[in-house]
């Protein structure tokens, strides 16, 4: 127990936060409707929704499917285009005083690197999120994190534009069968961070129409659910690399789950489905984990990060 | 802040009653000065299922009247069907619970300023936003006509203290166990020919909603209709809830039923295009 003064503070490769608790991409839209709810500058940044370079209309409804603390979502990308996206809805964050990380997905290499140049541009942003893992296209193929090469080109292509500005985040699926070889192979691409984990692909059947309900059939599960592959996913990066900064996300709802995956080695952990539920479930995580990092005896978040791979202190 | 939702507070609101009536359950909730600031078509997102719930989203439902008392400040009732595990939930909590609820949420029916005919149409449970609007469209001077319709006569929704806010009011049954015999939507088109009704405000399921605005399509009758469609948040942030909405120059947008609806323009609505992806750009 202390009463110490606790250092809230994070980074994430050369991108400092006051506070380690994030949006997560695709469950805040632009933040303008979190901004109701809380000042979007008391959380750690605002993570887009991943944007693509062109308008999108996604996936056919329904959408989203609600399972055991859980949900399956299938939007597909929805989006107004990069363009649209950079001249109105960042301005209005930057404005509000909010932190930016700016999420981009591409179809192809050549998107990505685009997307890129045209964020390079705009100044104030905190850090890239390169989203190469949604799971809800119409081709899977699509889903650049599912091979070393593919996302290694990926990242190799925003590398050769974003030279160090700002951080590089990788977003990567567990639906592999060793995250720490994807892993590995975007870092040694240039990627400064990790954002781990996307949707695990899932599917539900309705009984009524006996057919897939999701109209795009399958759809990325979220939720509690899936908050136990988070933190193995999390812990077995952080195991491989311990140098390399994760933005830690699956399944967070209280400050409890926030600080599991802090120690899993996160850090910084993006909060999403909690959202839906709960629209100041962000600000309450902070409360909850900033209590509970106290009641630990930690001195700060770093101190924390990747703590539950040191040695038992006898 | 910005413009969205700009009303809306989360607030914990304690239930003053919760009755059976017919099919469904009228529960009315203690919101406060909250009341002030809900207006007819507005919905509210309801936490369910108490902390250890494997339910992590809100249940969304319509507001269906507002009521300003004097001891315990403002309440909200709603109508609610005992269908999914969520609503089931909520109708099992007794008087004195407290709700952790979001409110209110989405754009609210436009009223007119000056005194229309007005026809008033609900489907099902889709009933229970009308006669709060019927209260405020009479206030405004408007001839207020309403139309109920239901499979069965236990899923008509219509209390005695709302039939006094609308100056008639027809039911229509599938079965024939209440009212007339048939849909809701059969006299619409004579009405419209009669040249009796300016605006119709409709709340139900989606093929009545498509229905009425095929008829009122080519005609001067306003068409505004409070959809549904499934949606995860309540809040704009999901993105699962969108309908495919016409622009002006032809194109489509996939817009949010949650913040640019639930209430939206029956003719703007591309009722053909919904559960599909419509192209993009103009045609």
């Amino acid at each position: 127990m202390s009463d110490a003064t606790l250092d809230f503070s994070t980074t994430l490769g050369n991108a400092w936060f006051p506070a380690p608790i994030f949006t997560a991409s695709g469950c805040a839209s632009s933040g303008k409707e979190l901004s109701q709810f809380f000042d979007l500058r008391d959380i750690g940044a605002v993570v887009t929704k991943s944007v693509m370079n062109k308008v999108r209309h996604g996936r056919p409804t329904p959408r989203m499917a609600e399972t055991p603390s859980g949900m399956l979502n299938s939007i597909g990308l929805q989006g107004p285009g990069i363009d649209q996206f950079l001249a109105q809805d960042v301005p209005w964050l930057l404005a509000k005083g909010s932190r930016v990380i700016v999420s981009i997905a591409g179809e192809t290499t050549d998107e990505y690197a685009m997307l890129a140049r045209k964020v390079r541009a705009v100044q104030g942003i905190s850090a890239l999120e390169v989203n190469i893992s949604c799971p809800n296209v119409e081709n899977r193929g699509m889903v650049f994190a599912c091979e070393r090469d593919t996302a290694a080109r990926a990242i190799d292509g925003v590398r050769k534009i974003i030279g160090g500005e700002i951080p590089i985040i990788a977003k990567l699926t567990p639906d592999v069968t060793d995250i720490t070889s994807i892993a590995s192979a975007v870092v040694d691409a240039g990627a400064d961070g990790l954002a781990l984990i996307n949707t695990v692909l899932g599917m539900v059947i309705n009984l009524d129409t006996l057919k897939p309900h999701l109209g795009g059939k399958t759809g990325g599960l979220s939720g509690p659910a899936i908050r136990p592959v988070a933190v193995r996913a999390i812990y077995q990066v952080h195991s491989a690399m311990p140098t390399v900064p994760i933005l830690g996300m699956g399944g967070v709802a209280s400050g409890r789950d926030a600080l599991e995956l802090i120690l899993a080695g996160a850090s910084g952990v993006s909060v999403g489905t909690a959202s839906f539920g709960d629209p100041t479930a962000i600000p309450r995580i902070q409360r909850e984990l900033s209590s509970l990092l106290r009641a630990k005896g930690f001195a700060s978040v770093k101190d924390a990060v990747g703590f539950a791979h040191r040695e038992e202190r006898s | 802040m910005s413009s969205i939702n700009k009303s809306a507070a989360q607030i914990n609101a304690t239930i003053l009653s919760n009755k059976r009536v017919g099919a469904y359950h009228q529960i009315l909730l203690a919101i406060g000065d909250l009341a002030s600031v809900c207006r007819p078509g507005n919905f509210v997102a309801i936490s369910v299922g108490g902390d250890s719930s494997r339910m992590v989203l809100r249940r969304a439902f319509a507001i269906s009247r507002i009521t300003h008392g004097s001891a315990s400040g403002g309440a909200m009732e709603l109508i609610v069907a005992p269908h999914g595990s969520g609503s089931k939930w909520l109708c099992a909590q007794e008087e004195g619970v407290e709700l952790d609820i979001v409110a209110p949420l989405g754009k609210a029916f436009g009223i007119p300023t000056n005194a229309v005919n007005a026809l008033l149409v609900g489907g099902g449970y889709g009933s229970a936003p009308l006669f709060g609007l019927a209260e405020v469209l009479k206030a405004r001077g408007c001839r207020v006509d309403m139309l109920l319709g239901a499979s069965t006569g236990a899923k008509i929704y219509a209390p005695l203290e709302g039939k006094r806010s609308a100056s008639t009011l027809k039911i229509y049954t599938e079965d024939g166990t209440m009212g007339e015999h048939g849909r809701v939507t059969a006299p619409i088109r004579e009405l419209i020919t009669q040249g009796s009704v300016d605006v119709i405000y409709s709340c139900g399921p989606m093929s009545m909603l498509r229905a009425i605005s095929e008829l009122t399509e080519g005609t001067d009758v306003v068409h505004q209709c409070a959809v549904e469609e499934s949606m995860a948040c309540g809040i704009g942030i999901c993105m699962t809830c969108v309908l495919p909405v016409k622009n002006e120059d032809g194109s489509i947008s996939m817009l949010r039923s949650c913040i640019d609806g639930p209430v939206m323009d029956g003719a703007e609505v591309a009722w053909d295009l919904v559960g599909k992806v419509p192209p993009i750009g103009t045609p």
